[in-house]
């Protein structure tokens, strides 16, 4: 039975991925894994305690678009509350189940996506990462790792928010987590404070934990202790991802509660008035 | 009846939000297989009592149960043989019409029975609503008459046992209401699924209701066949006919009768005979006047 909700939701989501990336969508895809690679590229040759800055950030932008997996669950969840989509889901026997494999699914697989458009012409084009394949094993469970963690934050926070306008708004707290989390620059020029908040969070760790995985072993010199932390980042990410899936379903069961069709009838009119 | 021939039963539900009785007490069942229109003005409580068949709302008192179920302790497998319609959907633009099909349909796949096929085959289904030409198109294309004509079709591919409907045919041209209204007929017919609808229009009542009942200021006060509603109010039918060319107009409660007398006595010399019924319309009108007067009248003023 719950073998339905799975196989359903993995359906739904294929079938969105297929839409996100066909016709004008694709351009909208494109644009931020692009822009973040012409972005890396215009810096490369920069040095930071004399190493070249190009092969930093690559792999510390790939941490971060796995972050941003959080903000698309957000956005999505809010649009699909306006738009009657999880009403539907509620409508259907096992609906919430499947609609929430689906989201998972989409979003886990949009983030494969920019990832590699970020890692292929990345690789070539900025050049000093090493590609072994203890590497890849480390970019594999923090992958997952930080997928959940950040997606489960994402269905908390996309079951809060009151409007997608709020959902948008979520971003602003992110783009100021990216700015403390040593993505674009080391963690280790910021001042202690700064560096214990953006400790706190997932971002930082998957930047260190995908450079870990994607630089040669000499790099770690520029990290916090010179140490690439595995135990402490699936520790943080870890930390994060179950409190994500204790909160999430309760937050979740709470919104999807609350959904009828007059509540999205109202939602609507409120809107249009907005846009109106 | 026992409690297994009633899809709905419905006994004193009240609903109060904060300090407003929007349910004062509504009362009805529903056998399987009819169809029941719910009429009455906006604010009513039709959306409210609906959503609470649903399982949407929580109920402030009364007893309610859909299926043999309590709506509000529903479980998955009671989800499965209940469709729902409501009034705003704008969700899946981006989906193809037959994907968005076949998707909602494998939910219902574990739930199929010898007796009980589910879910409807797409391709059957399509043609019911009358979007096979539609099956590629995206969702957000449809105009707005296919796209509720889709509505329908989702609320029925799990071959609903009840099919709950909350004004299914707002926005619809004549044209799309009657094929609309030929679809419910046709799923009523062949599967004897039970629906409840709401709706304004009094005329779309009269054509597809087994029953009808009107809210109006929180209560049922009426219920009955639309026959039956109609004459209870309005009373008479009124007859027209002519003599030699003389005309002639007479208002009885029994038209048929009055009309076999009339061609007993003047046979041949009848012309131009008419016969028009007591309408729902005027029986509707009068009740909920009646019903939403005292409800208007300001409080101060009997002390003034």
């Amino acid at each position: 039975m719950t073998t339905t909700a799975l196989r359903s939701g993995f359906r739904a989501g294929l079938i969105e991925l297929r839409q996100n990336f066909t016709g004008a969508a694709l351009i909208g895809q494109l644009f931020w894994p692009v822009a973040t690679l012409v972005a890396i590229w215009f810096l490369r040759d920069m040095t930071v305690a004399g190493a070249r800055l190009g092969p930093l950030v690559l792999p510390s932008a790939v941490g971060m678009f796995i972050a941003f997996g959080m903000l698309l669950t957000v956005q999505q969840l809010a649009a699909d509350r306006e738009d009657g989509t999880l009403l539907r889901a509620k409508a259907t026997p096992r609906g919430i189940r499947g609609y929430l494999v689906g989201k998972f699914v989409n979003v886990s697989a949009t983030v494969l996506a920019y990832l590699l458009i970020l890692l292929v012409p990345g690789a070539l084009l900025i050049g000093g990462l090493s590609i072994t394949a203890t590497g890849w094993l480390t970019l594999a469970w923090i992958l997952a790792l930080g997928l959940i963690a950040t997606q489960a934050l994402g269905a908390v926070f996309g079951a809060l928010v009151r409007s997608s306008r709020g959902a948008g708004m979520t971003s602003v707290p992110v783009i100021g987590l990216i700015a403390i989390s040593g993505i674009f620059y080391p963690i280790t020029a910021l001042p202690g404070w700064l560096q214990a908040i953006g400790q706190i969070f997932p971002v930082y760790w998957l930047g260190l934990g995908m450079r870990s995985a994607l630089l040669p072993a000499d790099a770690v010199t520029v990290e916090i202790g010179e140490s690439w932390r595995h135990l402490d980042t699936a520790a943080v990410l870890g930390t994060w991802a179950v409190a994500g899936l204790i909160l999430a379903p309760i937050v979740l069961r709470r919104m999807a509660r609350k959904e009828s069709g007059s509540r999205v009838a109202q939602r609507r009119e409120q809107l249009q008035q907005r846009v109106g | 009846m026992g409690d297994s021939e009633y899809a709905i039963r419905v006994d004193g539900l009240r609903m109060r939000y904060g300090t407003r009785e929007v349910l004062a007490g509504v009362t009805f069942d529903v056998p399987r297989g009819e169809t029941l229109v719910m009429l009455g003005p906006n604010g009513a409580g039709k959306t409210t009592t609906i959503e609470i068949l649903e399982g949407f709302r929580m109920r402030s008192a009364g007893a309610v149960s859909v299926l043999g179920v309590d709506p509000a302790r529903a479980d998955e497998t009671w989800r499965a043989t209940i469709g729902i319609v409501t009034q705003s959907w704008r969700d899946h633009a981006k989906w193809q019409v037959s994907e968005f099909l076949a998707y909602q349909g494998s939910y219902y796949t574990p739930f199929a029975s010898p007796s009980t096929p589910r879910p409807w085959p797409i391709g059957d289904l399509l043609e019911a609503v009358g979007l096979t030409d539609h099956a590629k198109t995206p969702i957000g294309r449809l105009s707005g008459g296919q796209r509720r004509r889709l509505d329908v079709a989702v609320g029925l591919v799990g071959r609903p046992d009840l099919v709950l409907m909350d004004e299914p045919t707002v926005g619809f041209d004549p044209e799309a209401r009657a094929e609309f209204h030929r679809i419910i007929h046709a799923v009523t017919e062949r599967w004897q699924t039970t629906v409840l609808l709401t709706t304004h229009d009094l005329d779309e009542a009269e054509k597809l209701a087994d029953r009808v009942v009107i809210l109006a200021g929180g209560t049922i006060i009426a219920d009955g066949t639309p026959h039956e509603l109609a004459r209870q109010i309005a009373g008479e039918d009124e007859v027209r006919w002519t003599v030699n060319g003389t005309p002639h107009t007479r208002s009885t409660p029994d038209s048929t009768g009055f009309v076999r007398e009339l061609f007993r006595h003047h046979g041949d010399a009848i012309g131009d005979l008419e016969v028009r019924r007591a309408s729902l319309e005027d029986t509707y009108l009068a009740l909920v006047r009646d019903a939403e007067t005292p409800r208007f009248e300001p409080i101060g003023r009997t002390a003034a």
